[in-house]
């Protein structure tokens, strides 16, 4: 199952803050219910776009050796419905970053309408803490999601030199 | 900055990491078994206090998770061994100790970590700046 939930970065600050955009295409399957007739975004399918988003950020900050999972969400506010047909942008910023995790704000606009907004924390999981038997140490950044590290290296500004 | 001031900012943070009330906030509050943090919460309230107070919190130094794991000795049929609970006072030095030492069940390290904790490091922390 294809679980990506971004179309392309446009651009991409390292260590700073990313934006890409995500089309709503009524071709998804997911508008087929939600709703019939009616078709709305799911909002937890545009907060695991905001974390695909601003995981890569995370990610790529520490060249994407660590694995960077998703660990909370704190005040997620929706503003409005965003339909099929809308292009939503999602834009997130590096709040904190050390060995442990990082700390990330999001954004999803339409438009300039304001469509939803969080916070989000992100954990680095190292080998040690994960179960045994995995077949590879290093899970996150691999198979579907490389070809989204492209995308973002693409349109990447070079890292500003650190004072 | 005073115990109270670190005591207004430590309350703040943990209202805003855990989505407690402030009248849940108190110093004796623990942390898991009162205001029902979870693990990942430590990291979360780490980062902010790091902004909050302008300090660096190194990994393992506020919230040690590491003292009792594997084959290290400080451990024996449940309880803290005299070697662990000096390893403990060695590591969390502005932990307070004193009940614990009667009952040290491993179960019950947890119940250590209290607002009160939080507050006595930090106070530790700022001082040095």
């Amino acid at each position: 199952m294809r679980w990506t939930w971004i179309d392309r970065f446009v651009t991409f600050e390292s260590g700073k803050s990313a934006t890409a955009v995500k089309n709503l295409s009524l071709a998804e399957d997911h508008f087929a219910d939600h709703f019939p007739g009616f078709p709305v975004m799911p909002a937890p399918l545009i907060l695991e776009g905001l974390a695909q988003t601003g995981g890569i950020l995370v990610g790529e900050a520490r060249q994407y050796r660590e694995n960077v999972v998703l660990a909370k969400m704190s005040n997620a506010k929706f503003h409005r419905d965003a339909l099929a047909g809308e292009q939503l942008t999602y834009t997130t910023t590096l709040i904190d970053l050390n060995d442990t995790g990082a700390r990330v704000s999001a954004t999803a606009h339409s438009g300039t309408d304001l469509v939803a907004e969080v916070e989000i924390l992100f954990a680095h999981a190292n080998p040690s803490q994960l179960p045994p038997g995995l077949p590879d140490t290093k899970f996150v950044f691999s198979g579907e999601l490389t070809h989204l590290l492209r995308l973002a290296a693409a349109v990447s500004k070079p890292a500003p030199p650190t004072a | 900055m005073t115990r109270e001031d670190i005591f207004g900012k430590v309350r703040t943070t943990l209202i805003d990491a855990l989505s407690v009330d402030d009248d849940q906030v108190t110093p004796t509050a623990r942390l898991r078994g009162d205001l029902g943090a979870e693990s990942i919460d430590f990291l979360d309230i780490v980062f902010r206090l790091e902004k909050q107070f302008g300090v660096t919190i190194p990994r393992e130094e506020l919230f040690p998770e590491s003292i009792f794991q594997g084959d290290s000795g400080y451990v024996a049929n449940g309880k803290v061994t005299p070697g662990g609970l000096v390893e403990l006072e060695k590591q969390m030095p502005y932990a307070d100790l004193t009940d614990f030492k009667n009952d040290p069940r491993l179960d019950k390290v947890e119940d250590l970590f209290t607002v009160d904790l939080i507050v006595r490091y930090l106070e530790g922390k700022v001082a040095k700046k």
